[in-house]
């Protein structure tokens, strides 16, 4: 196995996902698989070569600074889930009822 | 309307001399739409009213006689962001998201009086090559309602492909242009990296993704195309190359044309009638008076990998944005703020963004960083460098766009390497930033064949011209499918 369970449950970590124990199994699975399709990569001698990021050819693209009006704030609130008095309204960062 | 018997300037020619009023010309549109959506399935939403308000407005206005899209209906991929019409990218997470706003092509067709009749479905966030991973609904393949449509502008391509618009617009990240237009036998362009802006595309891998037309000719492709390209200020990728007449000299034939068809195109992979039509087109070619030789592509078949490294590295960092707080699906059952970003991206997202997303946070994670993203970004210069050996001597390249024909519904899905597969000959041109062409050359087994051309950067005026001469010599683009009203 080119990826461990373990090592999937971690990325998923880092990526703010979560999967069942089932899911996971599955994920594993093809993750594996398309690890080792993209592996063959390493065949590729590539010492001395630059990488390539971006494949425009413009180097800085400036801009005037002038000031422009900004976004009306109620607009701005038009697709949020949940918001009060102008504010996004999150949950706690701690546990609900958890003592503080 | 029938749109298998009309193009761009024949619509407008109708439109300019009253023949039709645009408000016709869209409840028409819509009637057609209706009729056909039960066996393609091409729409996510349809704006009846809308269209029909700005049909009005242009008829009490007047049509733009100097203006090809002024009055014309079209088709817009659910990626592209329209202000106040329901915008999905075909994913759950935003199942309810509203714009506020217009992307750039939308404000441009806005501005020459184009039509938007309905938001066209797609593979969640662009990802895939079926439409099999909407979130929403299934979309068939014009000419075999069992196939897929290709993806992941699999509604736009079918759209156009059962008459039920003339054009659409689709956006390409790894051949979701093309590779659709292939299956669908229409003509569908993925233009030059920076030519057209991407403010408002729903971003999947910024390095990548473009904007382009859908059209059943040549021609037509290339007028939609002037349309919505150019330089703009809130997309600092965006090209300030001059935007020519795409159309200009587009009759001017191919002969002393030099051809190159990499041999790794027509290799092992790719189907023998698929194979066949390539041929043939190359004979096409000859015959036109163009000079084509075999030169080889050495890095090609690294192309899949980079593309899925790349890709899904940038994938994973713009899919960040959709965390449950400003946009998109919230989820309930939450203790914690991290409870909101987790359970809401995993709620909202589908199975391959998921996949992708991980496989693009391995990538760029600490320990893989440098075998993974570093090494995938060094082969994507010797496949960039490949091309420009070869356009140092040829004007074109030439190849399928797809190794098989459209493939059964449910056939693939099941098997993400396999599926990545089929865009093996569409992926290495966005690696480098090319535009590229698939029209049609073929049929085998009653499906469509693609052909794909491709030209120097920001030399799409070549490729529409080589584009044209084979569509004039050839009567592949006046079949259409047994769909609708010829039954």
């Amino acid at each position: 196995m080119a990826i461990s369970e373990g090592k999937v449950a971690h990325v998923a970590g880092l990526a703010k996902l979560a999967f069942s124990e089932e899911k996971l199994q599955k994920f594993t699975g093809q993750m594996d698989e398309i690890i080792n399709m993209v592996q063959q990569l390493s065949d590729v001698d590539t010492d001395g070569v630059e990488v390539t990021t971006h494949v425009t050819d413009s180097i800085n693209t400036m801009r005037e600074d002038n000031a422009v009006k900004g976004t009306a704030r109620e607009l701005l609130m038009k697709n949020v889930p949940e918001h009060q008095d102008g504010f996004i309204k999150v949950p706690a960062i701690i546990d609900e009822n958890e003592e503080a | 309307m029938d749109y298998f018997a009309n193009d761009l300037t024949s619509l407008h020619d109708l439109l300019v001399k009253k023949e039709i009023s645009a408000t016709d010309l869209t409840k028409e549109t819509l009637a057609v739409i209706k009729e056909r959506e039960q066996k393609v399935d091409a729409f996510l939403s349809v704006d009846e009213k809308g269209a029909l308000e700005q049909a009005a407005e242009i008829d009490k206005t007047g049509i733009d006689a100097d203006n090809v899209l002024s009055g014309i209906p079209l088709g817009i991929k659910d990626n592209i962001v329209t202000k106040g019409l329901t915008t999905t990218a075909a994913s759950k997470i935003l199942e309810n998201f509203e714009p506020i706003y217009d992307a750039t092509v939308i404000e441009k067709l806005k501005a020459a009086k184009a039509i938007t009749i309905g938001k066209t479905n797609m593979d969640e966030f662009a990802m895939g090559g079926s439409t099999e991973n909407s979130a929403f609904k299934l979309t068939k393949n014009a000419w075999d309602q069992t196939k897929v449509p290709g993806g992941s502008s699999g509604g736009s391509a079918a759209a156009v492909a059962a008459g039920e618009v003339v054009a659409s617009l689709g956006s390409d990240t790894g051949g979701s242009i093309r590779q659709p237009a292939s299956f669908n036998g229409i003509v569908g362009v993925k233009p030059t990296y920076g030519r057209v802006s991407r403010y408002g595309l729903i971003a999947f891998a910024s390095s990548l993704d473009q904007i382009g037309p859908f059209t059943r000719t040549v021609k037509d492709n290339a007028l939609l195309l002037s349309a919505i390209s150019g330089a703009d200020t809130r997309d600092f990728t965006s090209s300030k190359h001059e935007v020519p007449d795409f159309t200009k000299g587009i009759d001017g034939g191919v002969k002393g044309m030099h051809i190159a068809v990499p041999k790794e195109y027509l290799g092992e992979g790719v189907a023998d009638d698929i194979k066949k039509a390539v041929k043939n087109a190359i004979s096409v070619f000859e015959k036109l008076g163009a000079i084509v030789d075999e030169v080889s592509l050495p890095h090609s078949k690294y192309g899949v990998p980079v593309y899925y490294i790349i890709a899904s590295s940038e994938a994973s960092s713009n899919l960040q944005r959709f965390d449950g707080i400003r946009y998109g699906h919230r989820a309930q059952a939450v203790k914690n703020l991290e409870d909101v970003y987790v359970k809401s991206r995993s709620e909202g997202f589908g199975d391959e963004v998921k996949r992708r997303i991980m496989l693009g946070t391995f990538s760029l994670s600490a320990g893989t960083y440098d075998a993974f993203f570093k090494k995938a970004a060094q082969v994507r210069t010797l496949i960039c460098q490949d091309f420009a050996r070869v356009f140092a001597k040829y004007d074109l390249i030439l190849g399928p766009t797809t190794p098989t024909t459209a493939f059964g519904i449910g056939e693939d899905i099941k098997d993400p390497v396999t599926m990545y597969m089929n865009d093996i000959l569409t992926i290495p041109v966005n690696l480098a930033g090319l535009p590229g062409m698939s029209l049609p050359a073929g049929y085998s087994k009653g499906l469509p064949v693609g052909l794909q051309l491709i030209a120097n950067q920001f030399d799409e005026t070549t490729m529409y011209r080589a584009g044209y001469a084979f569509e004039q010599a050839t009567e592949f683009h006046k079949q259409v499918p047994m769909i609708g009203g010829q039954n």
